[in-house]
């Protein structure tokens, strides 16, 4: 009995590995180059007032539908481009169902053209202007995946669907850790939609763009698109603990977290002897703060000694604040064999205070970057090697030697001198 | 200046390896091949986009972006990073205003230069110059005296009227670097140049060559330094030298010149 099913479990796992062994390879490769694929979703205003007429003659609709055509023509291949509109389907004056007209017109996904520039010609301008759930269901078409997100906002008009504030949608957005930009373009912006797509922008690490020219509009959500495509490191989210004894061990590399306003975020790094530990954080400002900040990053040992710090304080306007600290240990000889090595706690605080009226949760987003290399040996001297340089030393030398050709000279007469009296 | 030309001559005629103080001798790289220089600029520490001394980067931007650029410092090096920026025709009064921030992410002084400019309402352009202190290539870590390794430039507005916002301007940057050599030389140096990243780019580089991402894959032109060099060989050499011929002369001056009269020859 024993026997047999050894025998069944034994012809299944050769069975799963067969299979596994096979079907890998090819799913692996398939998945790689879509896993990491940069997203862009493009998500335009199809409000009514996208029928002004006040973008080099043409109406804004046009304008945008020109420059998309230039951007879908110049769009890099390995990026998934999706299209989704807001306020292209509801003509009427209900605002509940205006607030939810939000549609994809095109996919996330490889890009067809021609498709993309038929579905885009279809447009015309309609309804409301839910910017809010239109930034939700954006970000829900990117879900998923490991490369970079984008959400390039196309607006003429601040958000018509009150109380949700877009803004604080961006933000919600940002929370979630899943490293997605959004990027915002206002056609003809007055004071109160900069402030708005500003905001959106500030809040997700984007940026803003007034655009009053049809080429300007293309340009840049070419450059927005070809951004997209850069490749860069995407952060791992972690989360510290309010003490070092809980925190979370880190390897090389780099994180995410949030941290609110007053609350302390400590980690953990092993660092063997003879290896320098360099870590730098840099906690964003994705809101309204108030105009004088700090922030603190410390390494302690277990036991809470002070090993080293880095802090910085600013005040103004700011994307980030950041600092950093080195801490190289040096190797020891005394000791025989294997060494455990340290570990050493980092404690991070900032001290941002929210501007009244803003929201302070989720947390201020950190960014933590912490790099184990082999250490430096220590310096034995200020200058190099101990060598000297410069006119000083020069006639220093000079002199001594000098001195002692002297003496030397005097040295040999005098025993001469001896030598001759005996 | 003089002194060191003619130290360098000597150092050939002495025979020592002298390629590496001549190449650090010239104020900056020439490599200022301005048709590859990057158009573009990131827009955090994590999509800084990386130039090279003496390139100069230009980038299309709009007011409010906070755009962020890396460059390469190396030891004995004094970089200066100017910046210019463009601004729309019709604008209020608004500051700009360059940040230069470590490979540890910590904010570097700057010695002199502009590195805050208000541009009056209309003004055509705005620039900024930050001179750093000398790279050193070793210091304390409780110090944050400026590291061979990554830069970062933060280039932004940090005053401006609503109204200004998103407005189109085109920035330009360019780092170029004076040589302070051996007066800068110090003991020690670091194992790894403080380029972020660097403990988790090696291991992956060994395993396979793929374009992944890094953090930063910065380095100068010719490498960075070695640190063993400087003038200081030079100068403590010759200083041995001149006190060897000083030591012979004073010994001469106390023997008198020739044999001395009261040695009866054949002694």
């Amino acid at each position: 009995m024993i026997r047999t099913q050894r025998l069944a479990v034994g012809v299944c796992a050769l069975l799963a590995a067969l299979t596994a062994g096979i079907a890998f390879p090819a799913g692996a490769s398939a998945d790689e180059t879509t896993a990491t694929a940069p997203k862009v979703d493009l998500v335009i205003d199809v409000s009514g007032s996208m029928r002004a007429k006040d973008i080099d003659g043409q109406s804004r609709m046009a304008a945008a539908k020109q420059a998309f055509n230039e951007v879908l023509d110049a769009t890099p291949e390995e990026v998934r481009l999706g299209i989704r509109t807001l306020g292209a389907n509801y003509p009427g004056d209900d605002r509940k169902t205006g607030c939810k007209d939000t549609a994809q017109l095109y996919p996330v996904g490889p890009l067809d053209r021609t498709e993309a520039k038929t579905a885009v010609a279809t447009l015309t301008p309609t309804g409301w202007t839910p910017i809010g759930p239109a930034l939700l269901k954006a970000a829900e078409d990117l879900d998923g995946g490991e490369g970079s997100k984008r959400i390039v906002l196309i607006s003429d008009g601040e958000d018509t669907c009150a109380p949700l504030d877009p803004c604080e949608v961006a933000r919600e957005i940002a929370a979630k850790g899943i490293g997605l930009t959004i990027d915002t373009l206002g056609l003809v912006p007055n004071t109160k939609l900069r402030q708005q797509l500003s905001c959106i922008a500030e809040a997700t690490g984007g940026t803003f763009t007034s655009v009053e020219h049809t080429d300007e509009l293309a340009d840049k959500v070419n450059q927005l698109v070809d951004r997209a495509a850069d490749p860069v490191v995407t952060p791992v989210a972690t989360t510290g603990a309010d003490q070092c004894a809980k925190a979370p061990m880190l390897q090389s590399g780099l994180y995410t977290d949030r941290e609110e306003f007053g609350q302390q975020r400590w980690y953990r790094v092993n660092v063997p002897d003879g290896h320098e530990l360099r870590a730098s954080v840099s906690a964003a400002a994705d809101r309204q703060v108030n105009p004088s900040y700090g922030l603190l990053l410390r390494a302690t040992t277990e036991r809470g000694r002070e090993i080293v710090r880095g802090e910085a304080a600013g005040n103004g306007r700011t994307d980030v604040i950041s600092t950093g600290l080195r801490y190289p240990k040096a190797e020891r000889e005394d000791v025989e064999g294997e060494v455990a090595p340290e570990t050493v706690c980092l404690q991070v605080t900032h001290s941002f205070s929210a501007a009244s009226g803003v929201k302070t949760t989720p947390g201020l987003p950190l960014e933590l970057t912490v790099d184990v290399v082999e250490g430096p040996s220590a310096a034995s001297d200020v200058a190099a090697f101990g060598l000297g340089r410069g006119w000083w030393l020069l006639g220093a030398l000079i002199l001594a030697g000098f001195l002692a050709g002297l003496v030397w000279g005097w040295l040999s007469r005098w025993r001469v001198a001896v030598w001759r009296t005996n | 200046m003089r002194i060191t030309r003619v130290l360098s001559a000597t150092a050939l005629m002495f025979g020592l390896a002298v390629a590496p103080a001549v190449a650090d001798s010239s104020p900056s790289p020439s490599a200022s091949q301005d048709g590859d220089a990057p158009t573009q600029a990131g827009t955090s520490f994590r999509t800084a986009t990386e130039i090279e001394q003496g390139q100069t980067a230009t980038a299309g931007a709009s007011t409010g972006d906070y755009l962020y650029w890396s460059f390469p410092a190396d030891a004995g090096q004094r970089p200066t990073v100017k910046a210019t920026v463009k601004l729309p025709d019709t604008h209020a009064a608004e500051s700009w205003q360059i940040d230069v921030y470590d490979g540890l992410r910590r904010r570097q002084a700057c010695q002199y230069g502009a590195q805050t400019r208000t541009a009056a309402a209309g003004a055509a352009s705005v620039e900024l110059t930050c001179v750093l202190r000398t790279v050193r290539a070793w210091s304390e870590q409780w110090a944050n005296d400026p590291l061979p390794g990554t830069y970062y430039i933060r280039l932004t507005v940090v005053d401006v009227p609503t109204s200004d916002l998103g407005l189109p301007v085109d920035a330009s940057v360019r780092v170029d670097s004076k040589d302070i050599g051996g007066s800068a030389a110090v003991d020690g140096s670091l194992a790894e140049p403080l380029v972020p990243g660097v403990a988790v780019k090696s291991p992956e580089d060994e395993e396979s060559s793929s374009a992944s991402a890094v953090l930063s894959s910065i380095e100068p032109e010719d490498g960075w330094a070695s640190g063993w060099w400087s003038d200081r060989w030079v100068w403590t050499a010759i200083g041995g030298a001149l006190a060897a011929l000083a030591g012979v002369g004073g010994y001469a001056l106390t023997r008198g010149s020739g044999r001395p009269r009261q040695v009866p020859p054949g002694a």
